[in-house]
């Protein structure tokens, strides 16, 4: 410990206050300067309309039941001639009560179809407590403030929905627009078009696809991959230049699939 | 200016001007020392304290507490004894302003000199502990009686080093006259065999004016500001206005003790005194972010047991040196 000379704690506490005198404050002058909050920050509850399906998982798992959902069923005609209508859920209204709310998460955590958002904004705020629940307007415009995703970590999986989006149409026969909205619905579309917004995501987003569709040949379905085989073109020249280098046939043939498909795509415009 | 000039002729005439200025500063020191006290407390905490009245870092903050002041309804209780009650105020303010009529701002600036005027400033300071105790006991509250109480009984605790302390220096200039003291002082060893009354005179000048750490007759937290806690308005203004042009008034006197007041290269003499009392202030706010508040028993044994014999040897040193050499 070595010698203590009396009255030195006091010098001490003296060269705290001087330093932290000296040194800028911490203060952030909140309504000129915005806090810079994480983006995980519990602020509220935003709402993707169009991802939603009206399956009230939200609602069940809310403990305040906070949570107020009303809908409506429509019939939708079939998509092709001679098959049967189908019935679809159509979202009436959706409010939530912020007054009620304890900003636990669980709907957000229950949501199956990501329609569900934490954003850190917290300015909403009124002198009257009725004001607090909010329509499903409000919420959907809350989506702004819902920060784009963190990027996946190195050799992480790629996310289904990317993936799925990579992958060509089904059938040459079909235009595009029918082939995304197939029977998984309008999740699927709006996955893909949320993954494909995502920023920060979309530089590493296009390298892992190429991959994807080809990678398992030969596995059970193999029919349906017979199919897409006769679909996905080969780039020539990437494939001879491939070949040339040296690479094994199969790596080749792969990467000059992939190289045909950036080409449709950009050809696409997407 | 014509006006002035027309002023400055008759004996009179200078007596208006003086009170004039000196009742300006005693004003003008308030805000800044009261400001000052905002921000370096607030930065010493890391914050940044009032930013907002006056648009520039709330430079008007004081000001707008005092017009907010100014709406507050004066109560006086029903059981306080009204005349002293709303006396005690004005007798802590006005010693205050007497001080600041005897310390030599610059060269010949005083407000008047006089041959035993360093005994007249520590006689002055310490009349206003009796507005303290008048408004502890009229405000027929057993918490400003407490207050009132400690505050009497610091005030003749710390009075003696305060006294012991400036008797040294009056000792070694060989003058109890302000301005002779300043001229006595030697650049630039201008603490010269001094460096311990100084210590005593700080510490001994802020448990006069009751300020943290030893701000036991005060102490919020547990009294409710003492002798203050029945006081509203303009009147708690007032003991406000003492604290803090109290803290530069003792200041500026510690200043022209033992830093050598005016003295100084370069600026005008007024401006060496201001900066001087300016730091010697900060000292002080800067005590007070830093410490606790010292117990009422250690507070009084501080006193006693240290800054009184501490004082006497330092006087008697003083003038064993005189004696001498």
């Amino acid at each position: 410990m070595g010698l203590r000379v009396p009255g030195s704690g006091l010098l001490k506490g003296l060269g705290v206050t001087l330093r932290t005198f000296l040194r800028p404050s911490v203060t952030q002058e909140y309504p000129d300067e915005k806090p810079s909050l994480p983006a995980r920050s519990r602020g509220v509850i935003a709402l993707k309309e169009e991802n939603c399906t009206v399956c009230m998982a939200c609602a069940r798992a809310c403990p305040d039941w906070c949570i107020y959902i009303e809908s409506h069923k429509e019939v939708v005609p079939p998509k092709e001639p001679g098959a049967r209508p189908r019935t679809r859920n159509v979202l009436d209204r959706f409010a939530i009560d912020f007054a009620l709310c304890m900003y636990c998460g669980l709907c957000v955590e229950a949501c199956p179809f990501d329609a569900l958002f934490w954003a850190p904004y917290f300015e909403y705020s009124t002198y009257e407590v009725k004001q607090l629940l909010h329509e499903k307007e409000t919420l959907g415009r809350w989506m702004a403030y819902v920060p784009p995703p963190d990027p996946l970590e190195d050799g992480a999986e790629q996310p289904k929905e990317l993936e799925a989006g990579a992958r060509p149409a089904r059938s040459p026969a079909r235009t595009e627009e029918p082939a995304r909205r197939g029977p998984s619905g309008p999740t699927d579309e709006a996955g893909v078009r949320e993954a494909a917004s995502g920023a920060g995501r979309a530089p590493e987003a296009v390298p892992p696809v190429r991959t994807v569709p080809e990678e398992a040949p030969g596995e059970p379905k193999a029919a349906e991959g017979a199919r897409e085989h006769r679909e996905v073109g080969m780039d020539e020249e990437v494939y001879q230049a491939e070949i040339a280098k040296g690479t094994p046939e199969r790596v080749a043939r792969a990467k000059a699939k992939s190289a045909w498909m950036r080409k449709q795509k950009e050809g696409r415009g997407e | 200016m014509e006006g002035v000039v027309v002023l400055a002729r008759s004996a009179w005439g200078i007596l208006l001007l003086k009170l004039i200025a000196i009742l300006g500063l005693y004003l003008v020191a308030t805000l800044v020392v009261g400001y000052a006290e905002h921000k370096v407390l607030a930065h010493m905490q890391a914050r940044l304290g009032p930013m907002y009245a006056g648009r520039f870092h709330g430079w008007a903050q004081l000001i707008a507490d005092g017009l907010k002041f100014l709406q507050k309804e004066d109560v006086i209780p029903r059981a306080a004894d009204k005349w002293v009650f709303s006396l005690a105020p004005v007798m802590v303010v006005v010693p205050g302003i007497m001080l600041y009529a005897v310390i030599p701002w610059g060269k010949g600036l005083a407000g008047f000199s006089s041959d035993v005027s360093l005994f007249y400033a520590l006689a002055i300071s310490a009349i206003s502990v009796v507005g303290v105790l008048m408004a502890g006991w009229a405000s027929a509250n057993k918490f400003s009686l407490i207050g009132a109480l400690r505050s009497a009984a610091q005030l003749i605790a710390y009075e003696l080093p305060l006294v012991l302390a400036a008797a040294a220096v009056a000792l070694q200039a060989g003058s109890a006259s302000l301005e002779g003291i300043v001229e006595a002082q030697r650049l630039p060893f201008i603490l010269a065999g001094q460096e311990l009354g100084f210590f005593i005179f700080l510490m001994a000048s802020m448990a006069e004016l009751s300020r943290t750490p030893l701000d036991m007759p005060i102490a919020d937290s547990e009294i409710i500001a003492g002798a203050y806690t029945e006081y509203t308005g303009m009147r708690y203004v007032l003991f406000l206005l003492a604290e803090y042009a109290g803290m530069f008034g003792l200041a500026a006197l510690g200043a022209v003790l033992f830093l050598g007041g005016w003295r100084g290269p370069g600026f005008p003499g007024v401006l060496w005194t201001l900066v001087k009392a300016g730091a010697l202030t900060f000292i002080m706010i800067w005590f007070r972010a830093t410490y606790p508040r010292i117990r009422e028993d250690q507070l009084q044994k501080m006193a006693w047991a240290w800054l009184v014999p501490l004082s006497l040897a330092n006087l008697m040193g003083t003038a064993a040196f005189k004696l001498l050499f």
